[in-house]
């Protein structure tokens, strides 16, 4: 675990030094604000439902960017063959690296409360549903990262582990939608739930409006824990190859 | 320390490393010799468990690489080939992040980086990003992040390939200082390297280890054949049956009006330049060159090694 935490530590500083993750936080802040701001001056509405109505694409364009380079560039410049030399376990490093872009996240999330704090001060917020709606948000972009990490894991090309992301992201959000399941063969209508359970909008809007239900709770869990081991697994099937 | 036997690793159909077997003796730095595609680079990475082989086994230190990576790991330090760093950071940083990852304690840490600085003479680049260094610079990074936990066994993939001269020098003083105590195997392609640095030269070839010995144990099997070079025209096949206790013939080629051009290689130490002038007077042909080469190691080097680079490039 003490490993984990190093490699979680340089990891977060080369964000940190690296223009990518300020790149992200400021595009990311922008749209957010941007489209509060339209909903206040142009609907005259006082909520944060512009801002979490939002989140869903920027997780889908913005995650990947940040997760593309997580794996791609360890194995394009060879230094995985440094690391792999030391005495870590591979899931170890998986770990470290996926929280360090974990909490670029989540900071960016919180970077948006003033946000909130203004609603709060012009309207009247439930503070309960926004409570539930930042905890979608993490679910949902820690997701969306674990499986930004494992397709990183894939290649050795980071814009190829980007665009791979956010169509792998893409078909999971709208495989539950109605443009999707209409398509369902009405003699197998049981797929529609199966359907609906697998996308990602779905979980994340119900949380978002303040249910919070374990279901959706363990769909992300899986979300998250599954593409997460698959790295796992694929940086190992590289050893026997 | 480690101990290879009977090592064989493919990639697809290329088949790597071949039945290799050898090891390397706590306080010997061995030369791990051999041409590009040789095998080498695989034959380190299983050894340090990157990869997992397909026959045969590795141990460090007793320890089996597959059963125990990660201690294999922790008693060695290990430079990959082209010496991939992370150039983001700043050499100390670096340093000390190897450290942590090692174990090093904390209060150890800040001490044991100093002494890898002083070490591997990086005192002025200390706190430059690793990706402004020079050649040589991100070489000695290499080699201290190798080092850093003191280990008893280190790998070093070709150290010296791409170094100028006095960068070589100064990085083969540094491998022989630092090899006092410990079991070192490192890479090279070039013969006057593994010669310079090492205690004993395995030379792989094609994937299969072809000759392995000390430099002097080598150039002296090497003296043991010279070679002849014979331009004759006359009975060949009963000349080299006259001659065939004595020699044996290394390349033959017709060359022009009759004359046949003929290498010998000699079976023993004896000089035997009469011996195949009286076999061609015997014969009844002529001679218009008789020339006594003494091969040299590199001439060796080529002959042990041709079979494999031509497996290699077909
Ligand atoms: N990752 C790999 N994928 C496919 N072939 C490889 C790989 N690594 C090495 N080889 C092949 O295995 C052989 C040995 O390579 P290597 O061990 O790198 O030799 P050396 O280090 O002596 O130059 C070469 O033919 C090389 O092309
Ligand atoms: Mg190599």
């Amino acid at each position: 675990m003490g490993r984990a935490w190093t490699i979680y530590k340089k990891e977060l500083k080369s964000y940190y030094e690296s223009p990518i993750a300020y790149i992200f936080m400021v595009v990311f802040l922008a749209v957010a604000v941007w489209v509060f701001f339209r909903g206040f001056f142009l609907i005259g509405e006082v909520s944060l439902r512009g801002l979490f109505g939002i989140i869903p694409w920027l997780c889908l364009f913005f995650i990947p960017a940040i997760s593309m380079r997580l794996w791609a560039e360890e194995r394009k410049t060879g230094t995985n063959e440094l690391l792999f030399s030391l005495p870590v376990e591979e899931w170890e490093v998986v770990l470290g690296k996926y929280l360090a872009a974990l909490l670029v996240y989540t900071v960016t999330l919180l970077l948006t409360l003033p946000v909130a704090i203004c609603v709060s001060f012009l309207g009247n917020l439930d503070w309960g549903v926004a409570i539930g709606s930042y905890v979608g948000a993490l679910f949902l972009g820690a997701a969306v990262l674990s499986i930004g990490t494992f397709v990183s894991s894939l290649t050795t090309n980071q814009i190829v582990a980007f665009i791979l992301g956010v169509i792998v992201v893409a078909g999971l959000m709208i495989v539950g939608e109605p443009i999707v399941t209409m398509f369902i063969p009405s003699s197998l209508p049981w797929l529609v739930p199966y359907a609906q359970y697998l996308g990602l909008a779905q979980h994340f809007s119900s949380i978002a409006r303040g249910v919070l239900d374990t279901r959706d709770f363990i769909y992300y869990l899986l979300l998250i824990v599954f593409p997460l081991y698959l790295t796992i697994n694929a940086i190992r099937a590289r050893k026997v190859g | 320390m480690i101990e290879i036997e009977h090592l064989s690793r493919r990639f697809g159909a290329t088949v790597a490393v071949d039945d290799v077997s050898f090891e390397v003796k706590p306080g010997e730095i061995v030369g791990f010799l051999g041409p590009n595609g040789a095998g080498k680079t695989t034959t380190m990475r299983v050894t340090a468990g990157l990869i997992y082989p397909h026959a045969g086994t590795v141990r460090v230190n007793g320890l089996d690489v597959l059963e125990d990576p990660v201690s294999v790991r922790r008693q060695m330090g290990y430079l990959p080939e082209d010496t991939p760093l992370y150039d983001d950071m700043p050499v100390i940083d670096f340093l000390r992040f190897i450290g942590s990852i090692r174990g090093i304690r904390r209060a150890d840490l800040s001490r044991k980086v100093s002494e890898m600085v002083e070490v591997c003479s990086l005192g002025n680049m200390a706190y430059k990003d690793i990706g402004e260094l020079s050649r040589g610079y991100r070489q000695r990074v290499g080699l201290a992040q190798a080092l850093i936990h003191d280990p008893p066994v280190l790998i070093l993939d070709e150290p010296t390939s791409g170094l100028d001269p006095t960068q070589i020098v100064e990085i083969r003083r540094l491998v022989r200082d630092i090899g006092r105590q410990k079991a070192i195997l490192f890479s090279t392609h070039i013969l006057d390297e593994a010669q310079k640095t090492s205690d004993r030269i395995v030379v792989i070839s094609g994937g299969r280890i072809v000759a392995e010995g000390s430099a002097d144990t080598l150039a002296r099997q090497v003296h043991g054949r010279d070679i002849y070079q014979v331009e004759f025209s006359g009975d060949l096949p009963a000349l080299k049956d006259k001659l065939a206790h004595l020699l044996e013939v290394a390349t033959e080629k017709e060359a022009e009006g009759g004359w046949a051009h003929i290498s010998f290689a000699s079976k023993t130490n004896d000089d035997v330049s009469a011996d195949i002038f009286d076999a061609a007077v015997a014969v009844g042909g002529r001679l218009r060159r008789l020339e006594k080469q003494a091969a040299t190691l590199e001439e060796v080097f080529l002959e042990l090694t041709r079979g494999g680079e031509e497996e290699a490039q077909a």
